[in-house]
């Protein structure tokens, strides 16, 4: 633990107050359109090593959207993204997006180290056979999530907090350095909520990059560095003190959140 | 030289030779039985990526090419009937519907159903006037065409059977290849894109292997139910394993089996078209599949729900009797008298007694962990039925018992 947080310390002065080239992941005027209707507009966001990003906005506010069209899953209309200082196509073996969990059919003929193990494609390619030490480090990343014990279970017999953890494994074993997830909270039970927090806060502790899509404004403050607030447009970007203001919170929400709720919710 | 490839195959052995079967027989044995494989397993692949009637639209698409094909073999004073041209005829107008159902439903607001119904009724129309044009050819009488409908191995030539073979091999090692990938997007395309895959090439090798094995398979199961052999075998599969490769392999075997019962079948039987009794075949596997296959089959589901039931019943009469409620319903009486728990006037046995007051005991220790923090893990697991003796561990039980407020005259 000592050494962890002594290796990140080391990590922040290293990198001090980073060249923007070299951020985890910036985005320059994205633009994502839905039949004619932007649905994100003109984003520019830059998202920092070693610090923990929630992207908060109200519902259709596009925050799956944008993080998709940054990831080039879904097409852009316009804009640049960058990671690591370099076209995202050269950089994805450093990167691992974790969907969200309605988004697949769990009825798919798969145990849960069949879906952790799809996380290795780009080590193991077309062809190269799954080794033992393969299988040994899935478990491994099955065990960080708490998960061990189902290795073999068919997928679809899992709770909804059990699946958001296998999908967290499957990033874990990429080996990236930035983590983006969409609505990784959304649907657990707590004791699943705790287990996914400790494991970003244990990224963020060695030096990588955590970005979530959240809907829960409550724990924002309890859980990230920073934020990206977007409804359609970036309404704030930066630091908790910076962005997660009543003002910004109140632009990006308008009537939707009572004034004093915002107040209680931005006292950091 | 000419003369001996054309030797057409004979099929007609008598029913007393069917064990001896000649080299030819087994030629189109071995040719029907890899693309049977090649299409299970294919299929496969096609099915977990839900898009299994993309199949019917490319395969329908095939009649246009294979009317075209053979009017230009002709015209050029050549053989119209080379199945080698025929099929790379029927190739080229599969990808151009193909291309179709997915320009369709790519840049217009139709949906992928309502693109693949018009593309496969366009192209088919078109093929059936086609082929009726080329009845009216003088070459094109004895065309027998047709036979590519339903699939034939009568009067199918060596090469021709040797052409399939080869071709349900090649199809099967590059699915072999491309697994991984087609996993990954069937499973969860958005991942996979994100993992640098590009899910549209992805797709479109997985159509044009689809397009490959129904290509391979006009002679022998026919355009119109090369479909069935896609999909049957598959499905019927996954009765059976809830692993991609497992269902693949065995979608493989089942494709396969139905595939050699159809030649040996057609040899026996020539007047039978094959397609129609590989499909039948591949249907015989499905439904054994569907009531049989251990957890997943409906004869194991009704005995699962049965015990289930059963489970909650005799859960819910212990209960009872322990709080010496009345039992209201005549099934749970039932189960108790025939685990000799109960009498038939609902009063309890000694061993009823015994098992009532444990499992009240039981709700009584569940309901202590279940608002402990410590044990919030096991506690969703809970569901009321499951012993808490295989969930917690003996320490875990006693503590539990401590905090009740000691042992109360039951262990």
């Amino acid at each position: 633990m000592i050494a962890r947080l002594r290796l990140a310390a080391r990590k922040g002065l290293r990198t001090g107050p980073a060249p923007v080239a070299d951020h985890p992941m910036e985005v320059r005027g994205l633009t994502v359109s839905y039949g004619g209707k932007p649905a994100v507009f003109s984003v520019d966001a830059s998202f920092h090593a070693g610090s923990m990003t929630a992207i908060i906005g109200p519902n259709g506010a596009g925050k799956s959207t944008f993080l998709k069209a940054a990831l080039g899953i879904v097409p852009r209309v316009s804009g640049q993204v960058t990671a690591f200082g370099r076209p995202l196509g050269t950089a994805r073996a450093r990167i691992a997006y974790v969907p969200q969990r309605a988004s697949v059919d769990w009825d798919f003929p798969a145990r849960v180290i069949d879906v952790v193990l799809m996380g290795l494609y780009r080590k193991l390619g077309l062809l190269r056979p799954v080794t033992r030490a393969d299988r040994g480090f899935a478990m491994d990343c099955l065990a960080r999530v708490g998960m061990e014990g189902f290795a073999g279970r068919q997928i679809g017999q899992l709770s909804g907090g059990q699946a958001q953890r296998v999908f967290l494994a499957r990033a874990l074993a990429q080996r990236a350095d930035l983590y983006l997830l969409d609505e990784p909270f959304a649907g657990v039970d707590a004791a699943t909520e705790r287990a996914i927090i400790e494991v970003l806060k244990g990224l963020r502790a060695e030096g990588r990059t955590v970005v979530a899509v959240h809907h829960d404004l409550a724990t924002v403050a309890d859980y990230f560095d920073r934020v990206l607030l977007l409804n359609v447009r970036r309404i704030a970007e930066g630091t908790l003190a910076e962005a997660f203001t009543p003002e910004a919170l109140q632009a990006a929400y308008g009537g939707r959140l009572a004034t004093s709720h915002l107040d209680r919710l931005a006292t950091v | 030289m000419a003369g001996a490839w054309r030797r057409p195959i004979s099929t007609g052995w008598p029913r007393s030779e069917m064990l001896d079967l000649g080299y030819n027989t087994m030629l189109v044995a071995t040719g029907a039985t890899l693309l049977g494989i090649s299409a299970g397993v294919t299929g496969t692949f096609l099915y977990l990526r839900k898009r299994a009637l993309v199949s019917d639209a490319i395969s329908h698409a095939t009649l246009p090419g294979i009317g075209l094909a053979f009017i230009l073999m002709v015209a050029f004073g050549g053989d119209g009937r080379n199945l080698a041209g025929l099929l790379a005829g029927s190739a080229l107008s599969a990808w151009l519907g193909l291309l179709a159902v997915q320009w369709l439903s790519r840049r217009t607001r139709l949906a992928e159903d309502a693109a693949i119904g018009a593309v496969l009724s366009v192209f088919f129309g078109f093929g059936v006037v086609l082929l009726t044009v080329i009845q009216t050819m003088e070459a094109g009488r004895q065309a027998g065409l047709d036979s590519l409908l339903l699939g034939s191995t009568a009067g199918m030539l060596r090469g021709d059977a040797l052409l399939i073979a080869a071709g349900g091999a090649l199809t099967l090692a590059l699915v072999a290849i491309l697994r991984r990938p087609m996993e990954m997007v069937a499973f969860d395309e958005a991942h996979a894109a994100a993992m640098g895959l590009n899910v549209p090439r992805v797709d479109l090798a997985t159509m044009a292997l689809v397009l490959a094995v129904t290509v391979v398979g006009l002679k022998i199961v026919g355009l119109i139910l090369i479909v069935a052999l896609l999909i049957i075998p598959p499905v019927a599969a996954r009765f059976w394993s809830d692993r991609t490769g497992r269902v693949a392999l065995l979608a493989g075997a089942f494709g396969g089996l139905a595939g050699m019962a159809g030649a040996l079948v057609s040899a026996s039987a020539p007047a039978l078209p094959t397609g129609p009794v590989i499909v039948l075949t591949a249907f015989a596997l499905f439904a054994v599949s569907l009531f049989f296959a251990p957890a997943r089959g409906v004869a194991a589901k009704l005995i699962e729900r049965r015990r289930f039931r059963e489970r909650v019943h005799l859960r819910q009469g212990l209960l009872a009797l322990a709080q010496g409620q009345p039992i209201y319903e005549a099934y749970t009486l039932r189960l108790l008298v025939r685990d000799g728990l109960a009498r038939p006037d609902g009063v309890a046995t000694q061993d009823g007694a015994g098992r009532a007051a444990k499992a009240l005991r039981d709700e009584r220790r569940w309901a202590e962990a279940r608002a402990m923090p410590a044990h919030e893990a096991v506690s969703q697991r809970y569901d009321g039925l499951t012993e808490i003796e295989t969930m917690l561990t003996p320490d875990q039980i006693a503590d539990l018992d401590g905090r009740i407020g000691g042992p109360r005259g039951v262990a």
